[in-house]
């Protein structure tokens, strides 16, 4: 007996649904990134954001039905992602999944966006051997995490205040290279020299948490007092300024934990050097790395689908009167 | 024909389920938590009241707002997805019609008013015509002011509806030949929906779900900031 779980994924910019069976079996994954209509603002305008939600889901939805290749009520279950996340466009997603689960008579699942950030790279190696240590880097959120099961992780550090996304955003607006800034600086650090600017690393030797904001402020200060810097060269000294703390936090905590493997999640995970500096690291420790693709990475359904799919196993279907919660935090249920 | 209507553009939640008989049932909550929290299980309540099956629904009406756009997309989303799930029609009907409907027997001319924060109010006029009333301005946005003088520059007798003439009851309540309708009235109503959904599906003018839109009335801050903008 399969069950067949559309996902429905609306907490930030992009309206995402899929249809995945078992938690593993991706029969569909659509995408809607509404990054065109928020590049002139150099961010995520949260009204903007939810209006789009409204005009996309229903096409994404049918779409992503079609792709999979079943009708409209062959439905087993529906999941959707009810937090954290902006709380506007989160209702879009929720109210419709809701309503989607009671026509067809079928339960509906509430999913935690950062758990499903962590099933997306179970998704694509369901093999991974556990513990793991999952590093999560999105516009939103920087997280280490010790996966020790399904439903069983613990957060063992995070960022005190800007997100790591976050801090390419503001300092890829600073130097003009626009919207959104970790692809555009990914892109111009290859021609530039990563060693060229001394960007602080900051609390590396400290904990497992994170400061992104001073760092950020130093690349300002920077280019204010040398207005001849090259950009690439600042941009490839940040880059690597943010990888070094990252993978440094990382390694350390696979090292104190015994984990057998270093996973990566959210949009930063798609950023070039610090995959790269991951497998390195991986393959220097004998550790195992999981890299989930750039698709799964960015924010998508496939992984809310499949998170959901874990949820109703362990916690049964949840309320129809489940709301979004834009400060849901990731808590460990199963222990 | 079985029609279900959503409503959550201003501070209530309503749904009924009516046709050619009226209106079957009807859940209406004023002080509920999110409108996401108490819609989905009132459309499900509201159902066994009627003693309907959702797959018996026929259209699924809704209503666009204006409102407040939070909790108007609540409604939108989830009327939306159950068109969708049913591959069934849809129709939307502006709030404000939605509150001059119930107070149409009167030769007044009727002002519909909903609260739009910020000082604002979103409102239109209409007139009772046989069978219901008539929208004889656009939907409009504005201080209550700005609604004030155009109310003194029709010179007529005015009844007004609404949660926007609740709130800045002391700007209308001064002006001669003024009626200002009851609180019970104040919030658009699914019952009255269903009403005007049901007359709208016998012409059989109806919406597919991925063409219906919110009536928002205002762009989003960051649109009106950008377009304002001092020059670079």
């Amino acid at each position: 007996m399969t069950t067949r779980v559309l996902g429905i994924e609306t907490s930030c910019d992009e309206t995402a649904a899929a249809v995945v069976v078992d938690g593993h079996q991706v029969l569909s994954s659509v995408v809607s990134s509404q990054v065109d209509l928020h590049a002139r603002f150099g961010g995520v305008v949260p009204e903007i954001a939810s209006r789009a939600h409204v005009e996309l889901l229903t096409p994404v939805v049918a779409r992503a039905l079609i792709e999979a290749g079943i009708d409209n009520d062959h439905v087993d279950a529906v999941a959707a992602t009810v937090g954290p996340g902006l709380i506007g466009a989160l209702l879009v997603g929720v109210s419709a999944a809701k309503t989607l689960a009671l026509v067809w008579d079928v339960p509906f699942v509430a999913v935690n966006h950062l758990e499903a950030h962590l099933y997306a790279a179970l998704l694509e190696d369901p093999e991974i051997e556990l513990p793991v240590i999952v590093l999560l880097v999105s516009g939103g959120h920087t997280l280490l995490v010790l996966m020790e099961g399904h439903g069983r992780y613990r957060v063992l550090g995070s960022t005190i205040d800007d997100a790591a996304g976050e801090a390419f955003d503001k300092v890829a607006r600073y130097l003009g290279l626009g919207y959104p800034g970790g692809p555009a600086i990914d892109a111009i650090s290859d021609q530039g020299d990563p060693a060229a600017i001394a960007f602080p690393r900051a609390m590396l030797a400290e904990g497992y948490d994170f400061s992104f904001s001073g760092l950020k402020t130093s690349v300002v200060n920077h280019v204010r007092r040398n207005p001849e810097v090259g950009t690439a060269d600042v941009a490839a000294s940040f880059q690597q300024a943010v990888v070094d703390v990252l993978v440094t936090k990382a390694r350390r905590a696979a090292h104190d934990h015994g984990a057998k493997g270093l996973c990566l999640a959210g949009g930063v995970a798609a950023n070039t050097l610090l995959r790269e500096r991951i497998l390195d690291v991986c393959v220097a420790d004998g550790l195992r790395a999981f890299l989930p693709s750039r698709a799964m990475c960015t924010d998508n359904a496939a992984m809310v689908a499949a998170a959901g799919w874990y949820r109703l196993q362990s916690d049964g279907p949840s309320p129809l009167d489940t709301g979004a919660d834009p400060n849901l935090r990731l808590v460990s249920t199963l222990l | 024909m079985l029609i279900i209507g959503i409503d959550t553009a201003t501070a209530q939640v309503s749904v009924a389920i009516g046709g050619h008989e009226g209106v079957l049932a009807l859940t209406q909550s004023l002080r509920g938590k999110q409108h996401a929290e108490v819609l989905t299980p009132a459309i499900q309540f509201t159902c066994r009241q009627a003693r309907i099956e959702l797959s018996e629904i026929s259209v699924v009406a809704v209503d666009l707002g204006p409102g407040l756009f939070t909790g108007l997309r609540v409604g939108v989303a989830s009327a939306k997805a159950m068109a969708h799930a049913l591959n069934v029609p849809m129709i939307g009907v502006s709030s404000l019609d939605l509150l001059a409907f119930p107070v149409r027997f009167t030769s007044r001319l009727i002002v519909a008013t909903i609260d739009a924060r910020r000082g604002e109010l979103f409102y239109a006029f209409y007139r009772q015509v046989p069978g219901g009333v008539q929208r004889i301005s656009p939907h409009q946005v504005g201080s209550p002011d700005d609604l004030a003088s155009e109310i003194l520059a029709t010179g007529e007798e005015c009844l007004m509806v609404g949660d926007g003439a609740q709130r800045y009851r002391e700007v209308f309540e001064g002006l001669k030949k003024i009626e200002i309708v009851e609180e019970g009235f104040a919030h658009p109503s699914a019952s009255s929906l269903v009403m005007l959904a049901h007359a709208q599906a016998l012409r059989e003018q109806w919406v597919k779900p991925w063409d219906l839109q919110p009536l928002y009335l205002r762009k989003p801050d960051a649109e009106i900031n950008w377009t304002t903008r001092p020059s670079q």
